[in-house]
């Protein structure tokens, strides 16, 4: 049950205009998608309870509805956001891994080896956890080098705050294309979307 | 009476929009792959574009500027009710010049001039399935999609060259998309294939009545189908353009009379109209000018 003081974060901070600022969120996560590695803004006018971050929160208002349940990380799922995502969103919270159509881990947060969400199957790829992960920054971490469809030629990233093995757990995502889930990247107001069809490696120094 | 009741932005009520943007990302992610989505009736029959126009109002923003045409042209009925449409229920800017818009709605046609970065392009399919001619079932097709297994399209153009010579399909010409799904890139002319091919804007297919949704993302490998003594050829036409003299552009036949007299004309009108503001003049304006 929710507290009482707690009142406020869960009716709040939804967007003030749904109609257009989820129009621009989604544009933005669009553009993200099919131009894998750039940097998107999302807008962020979307204030969730602590400890989900306001982009993945805009990112949850934009996406999420009765149809698409949703995982969450024991931090989250023990504080007010549950409740918040219900009211704004209707999202049922689901522990199941594999039901769940969308994955927030909040920054810090330890990030879940990717295979132990929904896949999708080799006929309906298209049923995978899209997962939304907070990072400390999208830039200034160890360099990775992306290719693949959406990039011309490569492209550098460096984001701060994945966990180390990281890649290995990337690799194992594109080596079963085209099931597989797809990342978001989330730090702040910006992020950088990792479609499964990314192939990355580290940058050699 | 000015409290009536109004549609929603883009007419599409916000669950309808979300579901279809969730189809979109999924679709972007997988390029090639056509992923089922919950079409919605839409105010025009099938078959008048539903799919195209429901992707649409799931991406259209108030800033953005809509390009509609209809094989190549912006004035056909299917392109002006479309367009008619969304400033009604979306009130956003319209145009027919191809690098003023930001989103492309498309019948059948891919514009002349080279789409960039900051476009979408986006398709009316009515047929998604490139092998539904082939396997009618669709747990088949959908199997034959899972397996990577493409020999029965391979076989269909062997056909056409072993009773024509040379491989007779000359529209919704079969690509693969980034080596792995077999794509219908909708009924365009295979003259248009090649500019699918590592395009600067994304492309989103939408077909309304048979429920999917796929993509191709920028920079994007999308071949099209061929055998290495058959390669792939795009349509060429003897003549330029009769109005604007242009070459190497897709060409549409317009009866003149009842004694056989014909030209050949440019079927994107906004690249003709904009050639002869340019001063550039085909042979029968010339003729025209002359007499």
């Amino acid at each position: 049950m929710v507290e009482v003081q707690d009142a406020n974060a869960v009716y709040a901070g939804a967007f003030d205009n749904p109609v257009f600022q989820s129009q621009a969120v989604f544009r933005a996560l669009m553009d993200g998608m099919a131009r894998p590695g750039t940097v998107v803004a999302i807008d962020a006018s979307a204030v969730p309870p602590e400890p989900m971050g306001r982009g993945a929160g805009a990112i949850a208002l934009t996406l999420c509805d009765t149809d698409t349940p949703a995982w969450l990380t024991q931090t989250q799922a023990q504080s007010a956001v549950p409740a918040w995502l219900a009211f704004h969103t209707g999202a049922p919270v689901t522990d199941v891994k594999p039901e769940a159509r969308f994955a927030f881990v909040e920054a810090g947060a330890m990030v879940p080896g990717f295979n132990q969400f929904a896949l999708g199957t080799q006929d309906y790829p298209d049923r995978s956890t899209t997962l939304v992960i907070e990072i400390a920054a999208l830039s200034g971490g160890p360099a990775m080098i992306g290719a693949g469809p959406g990039i011309k030629g490569e492209v550098e990233i460096s984001p701060v705050g994945l966990p180390d093995i990281f890649l290995t757990l990337w690799n194992e995502n594109r080596s079963v294309f085209p099931r597989g889930v797809d990342l978001v990247l989330v730090a702040g107001d910006a992020a950088l979307c990792l479609p499964r069809t990314v192939k990355l490696r580290r940058k050699e120094a | 009476m000015t409290d009536l009741a109004t549609y929603n932005f883009a007419y599409l009520d916000e669950q309808t929009k979300r579901m279809i943007r969730r189809a979109i990302l999924k679709a972007i992610a997988i390029p090639g792959y056509q992923v089922p989505f919950a079409s919605r009736e839409m105010p025009m029959p099938y078959g008048w574009g539903t799919g195209g126009v429901q992707v649409t109002a799931a991406i259209l923003g108030p800033d953005d500027v809509l390009k509609v045409i209809d094989q190549g042209a912006d004035d056909t009925t299917n392109a002006v009710s479309i367009r008619a449409f969304f400033q009604k229920v979306a009130n956003v800017a319209v145009t027919t010049k191809t690098k003023d818009a930001t989103i492309i709605q498309t019948r059948h046609r891919i514009p002349e001039e080279k789409l960039g970065e900051g476009q979408t392009l986006v398709y009316q399919v009515p047929i998604p399935e490139p092998l539904r001619f082939l396997e009618p079932r669709e747990t088949e097709t959908r199997k034959m999609h899972a397996l990577e297994e493409y020999g029965l399209m391979h076989v269909k153009l062997y056909e056409d060259i072993a009773r024509n010579g040379h491989i007779a399909t000359t529209y919704a010409y079969p690509v693969k998309v980034e080596g792995r799904y077999v794509m219908d890139p909708s009924p365009t002319p295979k003259f248009d294939n090649p500019k699918m091919h590592m395009s600067d804007a994304l492309q989103l297919f939408g077909a309304g009545r048979e429920k999917r949704i796929y993509a191709v993302p920028p920079h994007t490998q999308v071949v099209s189908l061929d055998f290495e003594d058959h390669p792939f050829e795009i349509q060429h036409f003897d003549k330029p353009c009769a109005l604007c003299g242009a070459e190497q552009v897709y060409l549409d036949e317009v009866v003149l009379d009842d004694r056989g007299g014909r030209m050949f004309v440019c079927s994107d009108t906004d690249h003709c109209e904009d050639r002869r503001a340019h001063g550039h003049v085909g042979h029968l304006l010339a003729q025209e000018a002359a007499e």
